[in-house]
């Protein structure tokens, strides 16, 4: 150990992978921030994993590259990770790590908060109730989005997940009331035209100055990754709990996290669990999603929409299983549609929004909403069914009720499924159409709605 | 003599501390200058290793670690109803008092508040022999509960030489004392019982009542017994939580414990704000009066995962004792069965499959094999049981997994959800074909007399008809409907009809969400009858088309959720119109 001004350096025994594993330590923490000085001077952060006998394995979140044993020592900063809090943040570009990416100097701190965020309590949750108009039929219609929610995005490579995403953000209201609302953007591991897709469909809606952004682009250090997730969510906290706001947090992609998690698990040599993943998967993709919802007696609330792009299209992939475990629901893009062209392509049968049902209804959309919305779902379903059906025995195969129903699922998806970019359609709208899709079928087909809607929406031919 | 040490090594929820050569195997312990709750899982030398139940971020070591001498223990006595509590019995609401929205370390509380006064009646008086469990009072906790004041189960008894009278008092007044060879020692309302060991009971009893949950397929199809064990395993988003909500709401069982185990802290909040509400459908108090919750959320410490099955179970046993069937509901076990695989993977334990540790599944046998209908001990003689209800969260749905394929060696009843049900809307999403239940033909009995001696007949015969309809399936998929004949037709007419108005039940309307068992079976006897009608009618000459074309079939299939659970005759209005319609059909043939 050397000591230089009064502080304690301590020297390097090993490096590998994105770890450094440091030697004659003492009086280090759990969780602690860490300098790492290279011998140029460079400064890198990193975080205690393990502290024990002398040692502690260091994470470094810049990457290891360039480190050498000799010339690195390492400082152990007395606290953990935090970040600086005002409300000069908003309409501030950061680092995957919350430093200023804009070159304008470092907002001035009303508090500073732990990166990684307390759970909250359960019974101090205010169950989300607020139904969030996004302007995006499939969406408004049949998976609701509620103010408090964790609602992701399961995309594919290629897919529209941005542009969705982006879309939502533009449009998101809640009908009738003028309340602060904010975005906090997080890029993680994302290609330049991407992050630059959002920011510049921000700006032009004019709601860049409402926003957060906090980059950490493809060509960023990977571990760095570990920690932009987390300081957006401080941000989002922030603004909501101290500040009173509505937020919406948009972290693209989570693939990359749990990547990054991989890759520090397997340097740590962990026991993995599926695919390589670390068996902790679950647990830490939990300490980011869950710090979504509402507070009791306080004003703002934290609305979570994770991207992640599925490996190979397939649902079953350990990331996209564990965050639908811990999400309420789940927006599912589906292949085939975005092919045909259709946008917003989303899989309704795969998707759900759990909390649906307490959003909507009588007082915030209309009685007939939740009924409505299943008899879709048990049509669209159906007609899946039959479209499968048809490419086997043909279309001549088929009873008359059939043929109803394979042109319900046609007149489903070009019409009420597909809308335009820039296309918002009042809730009122959206309900019009799924009646107009309904009415395609004969009425006794209608076995999820009663009597007295069919009464008043149905449309004759 | 308790153990003092010093912490040497910190890694996540593990620590390792030296000094520790007089701490026991689960002993709690206490972790730094934050003073976290730990337990110790494993002792080597003079290093405890301990897992910390609270978040031990900014840990060093150097800091103290002391022993308290006692095993990880809950508290039992009134005033456990109706709390939130997190993993190791602290209940959230005081938490919050102490540290605000979220949930902070360190913090010390009682579980229940120990001043509150109770209404204590004495039914024992001094001179009387006790043993343990030996009811010597009650007081009424909630307007649902009649608590059982017992002589505890480690309690060696003897002689009541003081007892209070009738009156109010708190947790700790001394409310009597027994005498045994010289002895004497004090009784108060509560005592404190270590969660990882089963609480005594005299014998078992067969499983032969049903637990019934209102629920159609669960109650009709797959029975659970009282004292009974189920599992519900199922992908996310195909209602497995959903399912357990309405157990716990609408189970026939005096006291239902939730515990929530690694899941949504929303889903918490969601029980926390509906079960005062709800009321239940016998007595018409406020669910949350039986309802006791364990929320240990997945964002929460993992290592209080862990331990709040435990905390829930034991906590069951305690109402068990009083004489009570109590149904507990844990969602989800693997998330707990995560939490010893991080454990495991922290001590370096040599891995079974998928990295879980080797005795995941003795642990799980542990847990299921503390359900039961028991006689339990003491006097009065009184029965009680535990019925367990496990969810499971394969990962990729993937029932070959570890966590469902142990838990299915140590259960009797599956419920198999199914993603492809799920995804067409039809819930309860639970697959008809891979689900079974081990307790069919021992509460066939209790059905038999109370509802119809006719009811496994004719449940045989529902379920025949799903059966022939998923064997047609294969051939209509290659072959279209059109290359069956009438007969078989027809089976895929009522196997649809099966579904939607018995099978399928929507948990979110007012009238469906609880069915009563009457209304299922007569439900069931309206649809075989249908099936049978139509057969015959086929035969005496009526067209498919004539049989599709009936206006009754509606009326049947929305009958789950036009008709009341008090108007059931309207059921049989539909049959009546039901043959007649078949009579015109078949008449109309005859004529032309």
């Amino acid at each position: 150990m050397t000591t230089q001004g009064g502080v304690q350096y301590s020297k390097i025994a090993e490096i590998k992978g994105p770890l450094v594993i440091v030697d004659d330590v003492e009086n280090a923490a759990f969780d602690e921030l860490v300098e790492v000085l290279t011998s140029t001077g460079e400064k890198r952060l990193g975080k205690v994993l393990e502290v024990g006998n002398g040692k502690a394995v260091v994470q470094v979140f810049e990457g290891t590259t360039g480190l050498s044993i000799s010339g690195t020592s390492a400082k152990f900063v007395g606290k953990v990770m935090e970040m600086p809090l005002s409300e000069e943040i908003l309409g501030r570009v950061f680092d995957g790590m919350g430093r200023p990416k804009d070159g304008l100097p470092d907002p001035i701190a009303d508090k500073f908060s732990d990166i990684n965020g307390e759970p909250m309590n359960p019974e101090q949750r205010d169950y989300p109730r607020d139904f969030i108009q996004t302007g995006v039929s499939v969406i408004d219609g049949m998976l609701t989005l509620v103010r408090g929610q964790k609602l992701p995005i399961f995309s594919g490579s290629g897919m529209s997940h941005n542009i969705l995403a982006a879309q939502i953000a533009r449009q998101a209201t809640v009908v009738g009331t003028k309340e602060d609302f904010a975005v906090v953007f997080a890029a993680i591991g994302v290609q330049y035209s991407e992050s630059e897709y959002f920011r510049r469909s921000l700006e032009e809606s004019g709601a860049l100055k409402r926003s957060v952004l906090f980059l950490n682009l493809a060509n960023d250090p990977a571990i760095e990754r570990i920690i932009t997730p987390r300081v957006a969510l401080t941000a989002a906290e922030y603004l909501a709990y101290d500040l009173g706001m509505h937020v919406l947090v948009i972290l693209t992609d989570m693939t990359n996290y749990a990547e990054a998690l991989r890759e520090i698990s397997a340097a740590r040599e962990e026991v993995p669990g599926r695919k390589g993943y670390p068996g902790y998967l679950y647990t830490d993709l939990s300490t980011i999603y869950e710090r979504a919802g509402r507070l009791k007696g306080r004003k703002g609330s934290v609305t979570q929409m994770p991207i992640l792009s599925m490996p190979n299209d397939d649902i079953t992939h350990p990331i996209p299983d564990l965050t639908g475990y811990i999400t309420e629901g789940q927006i599912v893009l589906g292949r085939d549609l975005f092919r045909q062209g259709i946008y917003p392509p989303v899989n309704i049968l795969m998707s759900l929004s759990r909390i649906m049902k307490d959003g909507i209804g009588e007082g915030s959309t209309r009685a007939d909403h939740q009924e409505i919305s299943n008899q879709n779902y048990d049509a669209y379903s159906r007609s899946q069914e039959v479209r499968a059906l048809a490419g086997i025995v043909g279309k001549a195969g088929l009873t008359g009720v059939d043929l109803k129903y394979l042109e319900y699922g046609d007149d489903f998806e070009k019409d009420f499924l597909s809308q335009d970019i820039d296309e918002n359609r009042k809730i009122e709208e959206t309900l019009e159409l799924q009646w107009k899709s309904v009415s395609m079928l004969p009425k006794n087909e209608l076995t999820k709605v009663k009597d007295k809607y069919i009464e008043q929406y149905y449309k004759e031919n | 003599m308790v153990a003092k040490g010093r912490i040497v090594w910190v890694s996540g929820p593990a620590v390792k501390a030296d000094g520790m050569s007089d701490a026991k195997m689960y002993e709690t312990v206490s972790v730094g200058e934050a003073k976290l709750i730990g337990e110790v899982i494993r002792l080597t030398g003079d290093v405890a290793f301990i897992q910390v139940y609270e978040s031990t971020s900014g840990l060093k070591p150097g800091e103290p670690v002391v022993g308290t001498g006692n095993p990880l223990s809950v508290l039992l006595g009134p005033g456990i109803m109706g709390q939130i509590y997190d993993g190791i019995q602290r209940p959230l609401k005081e938490l919050s008092k102490k540290s605000g929205s979220f949930i902070g370390r360190g913090i010390t509380t009682t579980p229940v508040d120990m001043t509150k006064k109770y209404h204590f009646v004495p039914t024992a008086k001094v001179g009387d022999d006790v043993q343990p469990g030996n009811v010597i009072g009650t007081v009424k906790e909630t307007e649902l509960i009649d608590h059982s004041i017992m002589v505890p189960p480690d309690h060696s008894g003897g002689k009541i030489t003081k007892i209070v009278s009738e009156g109010d008092y708190d947790l700790e007044t001394e409310i009597a004392t027994t005498e045994k060879d010289g002895n004497s020692t004090i009784l108060k309302m509560y005592h404190k019982w270590p969660v990882r060991k089963p609480r005594p009971y005299q014998k078992r009893h067969d499983p032969t009542i049903p637990l019934l949950t209102g629920q159609r397929i669960l109650d009709t199809f797959f029975p659970l017994a009282k004292g009974g064990t189920g599992s519900i395993p199922g992908a996310f988003g195909t209602g497995k939580t959903v399912t357990l909500h309405q157990i716990a709401k609408w189970a026939d069982s005096q006291v239902v414990v939730y515990i929530g185990c690694g899941e949504r802290g929303n889903e918490m909040t969601e029980v926390l704000v509906e079960f005062p509400e709800l009321k239940d459908p016998r007595s018409g108090r406020p669910l949350m009066e039986r309802t006791v919750l364990v929320a240990n959320t997945s964002n929460m410490p993992v290592a209080a995962r862990e331990a709040s099955i435990y905390t829930g179970v034991t906590i069951a046993e305690y109402y068990r004792d009083m004489g009570m069937d109590v149904v507990l509901v844990a969602d989800s076990t693997s998330r707990w069965a995560e939490a010893l695989r991080e454990m495991s993977g922290r001590l370096e334990e040599m891995p079974a499959e998928e990295g879980y540790p080797s005795y995941l599944a003795s642990r799980l046998a542990e847990f299921y094999e503390r359900a039961g209908r028991v006689q339990v001990i003491g006097s009065p003689d009184r029965d009680g049981s535990v019925s367990l209800v496990g969810a499971v969260s394969p990962s990729g749905g993937d029932f070959t997994e570890p966590v469902t394929t142990h838990t299915m060696r140590f259960i009797k009843t599956f419920w198999a959800l199914d993603a492809k049900l799920a995804y067409s809307r039809h819930y309860p999403a639970i697959n008809w074909m891979n689900s079974y239940s081990g307790y069919l033909s021992d509460v066939a009995k209790w059905w038999s007399k109370n509802i119809s001696e006719d009811w496994l007949n004719l449940r045989g015969e529902a379920y025949g008809i799903l059966q022939r309809e998923d064997t047609l399936k294969e051939i209509v998929r290659l072959l279209g409907p059109e290359a069956l004949p009438d007969e078989e037709k027809i089976i895929l007419e009522v196997a649809r009809m099966i579904k939607i108005g018995l099978l399928q039940q929507n948990s979110f309307d007012e009238v469906d969400t609880y069915c009563s068992p009457k209304k299922q079976f007569k439900l069931m006897k309206l649809l075989v009858d249908f099936y049978k009608g139509a057969q015959q009618a086929l035969k005496d000459g009526a067209s498919l088309a004539d049989i599709r074309a009936m206006s009754v079939i509606g009326t049947l299939l929305k009958a789950r959720m036009e008709v009341k659970d008090e108007e059931l005759d309207k059921l049989d209005q539909i049959d009546q119109i039901m043959s007649e319609q078949f009579k015109s059909i078949t008449g109309v043939k005859v004529t032309t």
